[in-house]
């Protein structure tokens, strides 16, 4: 409301609001090209030729007599096996957002609501925690993980991947449940509540906003992780994103670029969902950090 | 709440990152200090009609019972930390010593592996992180002013680039500036130059990635800083109006103050994100013009022949230079931590 259009000379006006119109095209102009092009053959894709091939698909009616083609999202998914590494992605996902809320509130209430010194050092740890490269981690893992044999598997992800997500977190729930006044569980506690049941009976009905915030969080890292999937799964049990990454060593063979474009897509398409209905509590989430710090 | 109650609340995650972030780094730096064995050897005699011969071969036996013995290898001390790959102490004192300039030394120096990583590492960490604080302040006022039902519109796009994949994210930018691509051929055809090709050369390289580390992370900034200018004290901005200020010294003197903190946040998660860069480099394919330092773990871990104690002592030279990094901070918290109590 602050700079509102309150008297905003017309000039300015035009300034700002094409500006914003041009970041909106950068934002989005490249995920609709990509949508638009995985539906075409790779030489209308990349089309050396003529830049309105990829729009109209002047090649994919040549080859395939009509404008659009699911070849690429058939080669990915059928061919190539896609299918299994959606369904990876999701049982890793699934089980890393609930293992990571559970042991996360349970030690985010736990910082909010204890008053020692240890408290602000925990934090500090997992700030530090935060800033450590995954790779650097993954590193240490697997000499550990191939004498161990529990290397390639996902439940060894899921765990990894619960452990790296642990200090953002515990950030976020912490200052979640520092907005939930201390009261509430106080009363209980004087009505005789031991603390878990305070948080049992009192907390966990009022919690779900900021839990449901932290889960989104949680599970874009999951989804999204590239360094931790990509090293610690064996092929058979990759998820999307290394998956992805492998078609692209086979480029050179036409229409495997094709199946990669599909795959790209088809992986994003969820996120696209997860934004429309969750917008309000992404933002919020990523506010809530920055309240803190 | 007691001691013994927060213990066990806090056991599992405390558990959970013990086991998998402490004791890894406790792993890394050992795993740095030790070398794979070497192949035993063994000489036998091969005695045949025409007589005998020595041959030597791999003794599979020796060579895996060394193996079971001392799985963490050889012992090797700092040594790693010094060869050709890491610090490259030697070659490095070398270059000094042969070179008559900061120039010269400069460009010998950068040919190391390590090296020419960190200096994209830094350069990408340094350039991004305020370009994508000043594209997001900019977008932030800018949708400000924007009508309360484009709002939202405009938010759900914006934060598509940052919520992608990192990885895909690149993908798509790399397909489109693809010299067969739209963005690749519109710049041929604004150069005038069809050989025009923006992986072929290092420094196009370093700003395509620069210009993708700023296009997946301003939506960040962007949100946490229009966040902020919600919060915008109305009053003082109006006595601003009221005294006569302009435009721009409204921004300069009430909006900027008021998101300062949020700029000293938003500043910090980018470095730390920034300093890990890695996904854009495989995504774009240009390790042959830019590599960063989790891009030297990831190359010597994968592949064939997986080289854990290179890898492990980049990564605990990286850790350091987190470390570094986030001194200023740690120490700034610690102090305001003890002024507090």
């Amino acid at each position: 409301m602050s700079l509102s259009s309150r008297k905003q000379p017309l000039g300015l006006r035009i300034f700002s609001v094409s500006f914003v119109a041009v970041w909106l095209i950068l934002a989005a102009f490249p995920f609709v090209w990509t949508l638009w092009g995985s539906f075409k053959v790779e030489l209308d894709f990349f089309s050396k030729a003529d830049w309105t091939n990829a729009i109209t698909g002047a090649r994919t009616i040549a080859e395939k007599g009509t404008a659009f083609t699911a070849d690429g999202y058939r080669g990915a998914w059928v061919q190539e096996e896609f299918w299994k590494a959606a369904i990876n992605t999701a049982i890793v996902c699934l089980f890393v957002v609930c293992t990571s809320l559970t042991i996360g509130t349970l030690g985010g209430y736990a910082l909010s609501r204890s008053g020692y010194r240890y408290t602000f050092w925990l934090l500090l740890a997992a700030l530090i925690f935060r800033a450590i490269p995954q790779l650097a981690l993954v590193s240490g893992y697997l000499l550990p993980f191939f004498q161990w044999n529990l290397w390639g598997i996902l439940p060894t992800t899921i765990i990894v991947l619960v452990a790296i997500n642990q200090p953002f977190t515990l950030w976020m729930l912490h200052s979640f449940f520092q907005k939930i006044p201390k009261d509430l569980d106080e009363s209980a506690k004087v009505d005789g509540c031991t603390q878990f049941q305070a948080f049992r009976l009192v907390i966990i009905p009022v919690m779900w906003p900021g839990v449901i915030t932290t889960g989104l969080f949680s599970f874009l890292l999951a989804y999204n992780d590239f360094q931790v999937t990509s090293m610690l799964l064996a092929k058979e049990n990759q998820t999307m994103v290394p998956k992805i990454a492998s078609f692209l060593g086979t480029t050179q063979t036409e229409g495997n670029v094709m199946f990669a474009v599909a795959s790209v897509v088809s992986a994003t398409a969820p996120l696209f969902i997860l934004v429309m209905f969750f917008q309000r509590q992404i933002v919020s989430g990523l506010t809530a950090g920055a309240v803190k710090g | 709440m007691k001691h013994k109650t927060f213990f066990w609340f806090f056991l599992p995650t405390a558990l959970a990152m013990l086991l998998f972030i402490a004791l890894p780094l406790v792993s890394i730096v050992t795993q740095s200090l030790y070398t794979a064995h070497e192949q035993v050897f063994k000489t036998v005699e091969n005695c045949g009609p025409f007589g005998c011969k020595q041959e030597t071969t791999i003794d599979q036996e020796a060579t895996a019972a060394l193996r079971d013995e001392k799985p963490m290898g050889k012992w090797a001390g700092a040594q790693i930390y010094m060869d050709r790959g890491h610090l490259a102490v030697n070659e490095v004192r070398a270059a000094w010593r042969s070179s008559d300039s900061w120039g010269a030394f400069l460009s010998q120096v950068s040919n190391f592996p390590f090296y020419s990583a960190l200096a994209f590492t830094l350069t990408f960490m340094f350039v991004v992180t305020p370009l994508c604080i000043i594209l997001g302040f900019a977008i932030a006022v800018g949708v400000n002013s924007l009508h309360r039902h484009l709002k939202g519109l405009v938010i759900f796009f914006s934060l598509l680039p940052m919520i992608v994949t990192p990885l895909i994210g690149s993908l798509i930018l790399f397909w489109m500036i693809d010299s067969r691509g739209i963005l690749g051929s519109g710049i041929q055809w604004l150069f005038d130059d069809p050989n025009l090709s923006l992986k072929a050369s290092t420094g196009l390289t370093w700003i395509m990635l620069m210009v993708y580390g700023v296009w997946h992370s301003a939506p960040f900034a962007f949100v946490v800083f229009y966040a902020g200018l919600q919060t915008l004290p109305q009053d003082t901005l109006e006595s601003a109006q009221i005294d006569g200020a302009t435009r721009w010294q409204q921004i300069r003197y009430v909006v900027i103050p008021h998101l300062m903190p949020l700029v000293t946040f938003v500043a910090l998660i980018q470095m730390m994100d920034n300093f890990r860069v890695f996904e854009p480099i495989v995504g774009f394919n240009a390790s042959a013009h830019a590599t960063s330092l989790s891009w030297i773990i990831f190359n010597d871990l994968g592949g064939e022949t997986r080289q854990l104690s290179a890898a492990a002592a980049t990564s605990v030279l990286t850790v350091i230079g987190v470390a570094i990094l986030l001194s200023p901070v740690l120490v700034r918290t610690w102090r305001d931590f003890n002024e507090k109590t």
